[in-house]
């Protein structure tokens, strides 16, 4: 194995000793969690503050546009300015809406996408927790959003926002199947579930390259099914904008609205991450088998810079998406599930399994 | 609408869903508002309701003479402004029987050419985005402006372009008009594959517009559908080929018709009309006639007593006006027969039983124009 490719662990090691140093081991596990979750959070607001400018530029890019570009240059202080207008404008409360389930359901939806970012591997050694199962959580946890978006249409007392919601209920409990299989089409070749296991085990070739074709079919059943579950474009038919006015988040305003629109985002970033770590190798640099010389000097890029340019490459193309595509209608979003992405899943894990005991795979 | 429904939405004894779509909403284009009853998400019947916008444009030419009420009608359909000018000042001139020169004809068809082009650009950008194909709205604008500009340049207003008199135009044309619209035709060529990449050939998109809304040809002369959604069930209703005005009889065009009778069939209609539509404009930009660009009008214009027809093609279908006169510069009482009302009320006929999304793209097929349903 390489080591040209800076471990992270020796530095947050070096933290956790110096603090031992000061403390009870009780104190310092508290210390590292308050620490830990501060960077998070700060790494979760700008994360999202960039993926909003982001997604203005790509999509004025596409449009023939300029995008913002008044606040700052290249209107790179926009979306600051966006926040601040969101956070001082009014909260309409909702005549006969139920206040509790209405208040709950932005905080529901961004608790989700924000657990899934514990477990996401950012670069060799970066990690909040390492789980055995860390698949398997960051699937659990971030389909879990759909109960606040179905908590938020029931309970606005708006009926554009009870379809959204009833909409999104069918659309995301159908393609988290497909989202599931096709991840597990790699824990199949990587023979783990453990995130830095399966980023470890692409350290001769990312598994896109290495599974060849079943490994692609997971890959674009993967990029089809997580833009459905995350509810953008072509599929945002919870949102549908044109049919529903907003759809599930119609009657939110100011900064509750602003929250769903965070979790979009932020979960836009969380599949294109898990992706580009489950397919593109996360923060494993272009390795191609025993070339030594080429394999060393794609180490000297940082792995932290290996991880984000994968997965903005991804969320560009999840961008790309949805500023191209027409919007499905919901009996054909059902039918290319439940028809075909399913069914091709399925067959597809056979395959794979076939060519894991066969040994086909590189 | 069948008495069983109106005693359902009067005593409203079952449990519909019925949600209000509009008077704003992003995709009633304007302040329609569409009562729909849902069942699940299939509409059931929808009902739709008017007068948000009514200004008594009818009622207020009663009060106006006949070159001000050129004003008023550009702000009907605002986005066939000079079809509709066009229309009253055939009706004048034809009331008068005054012959206008051939130069006034072929700027005036040439105009209504570029008036249809800019307006199935805005149709085809609104379309997309009805579908959720955002970026369609912004290719149709850039290529709008290039239409809007030449307006512009030759009569200082963009949309409502008051250009057109009675017995002429305003005043003539600015030296660069020939030179601009031949530099937007080789442009809108290059650009129109363009619209077909984007949408047409997209599979999504044939999927959301195919079957949609089936309007047979009977529905459609039964409901007086006109233009090219009427020429989408295979109804020939091209009054540019049925009574040609202005220079129509001098060119060759095909009038594009369909027989589909579905979403997709209205869809390909507009588009071909692009197509014919450059191809008018290019037979008659290098043959307008010099001459006078007016004909001579008594400086008062008095129609005589009587009753009078005259009807146009506009962008969205047949556009008439009737117009009684008692010999008086105002007339008596005046009457515009205006393509999108008939056009809107073939809605129940053709979404019952369709989705919700269906129900955006079938309002989007026919095109409507919410300023020239209510008058």
């Amino acid at each position: 194995m390489s080591s040209n490719i800076y471990d992270f662990s020796t530095l947050t090691g070096s933290i956790h000793a110096w603090l031992s140093g000061l403390m009870s081991t009780g104190w310092v596990t508290f210390t590292e969690m308050v620490l830990v979750g501060l960077a998070f959070l700060l790494m979760y607001a700008l994360l999202g503050l960039f993926l909003v400018y982001a997604e203005r530029k790509v999509c004025a890019f596409m449009q023939n546009r300029v995008g913002p570009n008044r606040v700052g240059p290249y209107g790179i202080i926009q979306t600051i300015a966006d926040l601040i207008k969101l956070l001082m404008k009014e909260l309409i409360p909702i005549r006969k809406s139920d206040p509790l389930l209405f208040n709950l359901a932005p905080f529901i939806v961004i608790i989700c996408s924000f657990l899934a970012l514990a477990a996401l591997p950012y670069a060799k050694g970066l990690q909040a927790i390492d789980f055995n199962i860390g698949v398997f959580y960051v699937m659990a946890v971030s389909s879990l959003s759909v109960i606040g978006i179905l908590l938020a249409g029931w309970s606005s007392n708006s009926k554009y926002s009870l379809i959204g919601a009833m909409r999104s209920g069918a659309q995301i409990v159908s393609y988290e199947l497909s989202v599931g299989l096709s991840l597990l089409a790699i824990v199949v070749f990587a023979g783990t579930m453990q995130l830095s296991g399966i980023v470890e085990s692409q350290a001769n070739g990312w598994w896109i390259f290495k599974g060849h074709i079943p490994a692609i079919i997971s890959f674009i059943i993967f990029l089809i099914a997580s833009t459905a579950e995350i509810n953008r474009g072509p599929f945002d038919l919870a949102e549908a904008e044109s049919e529903l006015t907003a759809g599930f988040h119609t009657e939110y305003s100011g900064i509750k609205f602003a929250f769903f629109f965070l979790a979009e985002y932020m979960n836009m970033f969380i599949v294109a991450a898990l992706g580009a770590t489950v397919f593109l190798g996360g923060w494993m640099p272009f390795h191609v088998g025993n070339w030594e010389g080429f394999n060393n000097i794609m180490d000297y890029i940082p792995s932290a810079v290996w991880f984000f340019s994968k997965t903005f490459f991804l969320i560009w193309i999840i961008m790309w998406f949805k500023w191209t595509f027409p919007r499905l209608r919901i009996d054909q979003l059902l039918t290319l599930e439940w028809k075909y992405l399913l069914p091709i899943s399925l067959f597809n894990i056979v395959f794979i399994a076939f060519i894991v005991l066969m040994g086909w795979h590189f | 609408m069948s008495e069983e429904i109106i005693k359902d939405v009067i005593i409203g004894e079952n449990e519909d869903y019925i949600i209000n779509m509009g008077p704003q909403h992003p995709s009633t284009h304007g302040v329609l508002r569409f009562e729909v009853c849902l069942k699940g998400e299939t509409v059931k019947y929808l009902i739709p309701h008017i007068g948000y916008i009514h200004r008594g444009i009818e009622k207020m030419c009663e009060a106006i003479t006949y070159p001000q009420i050129i004003h008023l009608t550009d702000r009907m359909d605002y986005l066939s402004a000079h079809m509709n000018n066009e229309a009253v000042c055939l009706l004048v001139e034809d009331a008068l029987q005054v012959e206008v020169p051939e130069r006034v004809k072929y700027i005036r068809t040439i105009l209504d050419e570029l008036n249809r082009i800019a307006s199935h650009q805005l149709w085809w950008c609104a379309f997309g985005m009805d579908l959720g194909a955002l970026t369609s709205f912004f290719y149709g604008l850039r290529d709008r402006e290039h239409i809007l500009d030449i307006f512009e340049e030759s009569f200082g207003s963009r949309l409502l372009h008051s250009y057109v008199m009675p017995g002429g135009l305003m005043h003539d044309v600015h030296p660069n008009f020939q030179k601009r619209i031949k530099e937007f035709i080789t442009y809108f060529r290059k650009k129109l594959p363009e619209y077909d990449q984007l949408l047409t050939g997209n599979v999504i998109f044939q999927n959301r517009v195919k079957g949609i809304g089936h309007m047979s040809k009977e529905t459609a002369i039964g409901y007086g559908v006109t233009g090219p959604s009427g020429r989408g069930s295979d109804y020939s209703c091209d009054v540019r080929k049925i009574a040609p005005y202005g220079a129509y009889d001098k060119v060759q065009f095909n009038e594009i018709l369909e027989t589909g009778c579905d979403t997709w069939a209205r869809y390909k209609v507009r588009m071909g009309e692009m197509w014919e539509s450059l191809s008018i404009l290019e037979q008659l930009v290098d043959n307008i006639p010099e001459g006078d660009f007016t004909a001579k009008m008594k400086p008062i214009i008095k129609l005589p007593a009587g009753e009078y027809f005259q009807r146009v093609e506009t962008a969205r279908g047949e556009l008439a006006v009737y117009a009684v006169s008692d010999g008086n510069k105002s007339p008596l009482r005046m009457r515009f027969r205006t393509p999108n009302f008939s056009n809107l009320f073939v809605m129940n006929e053709i979404t019952a039983g369709h989705k919700i999304a269906d129900l955006i793209a079938i309002s989007g097929s026919l095109d409507l124009v919410i300023p020239d349903i209510d008058r």
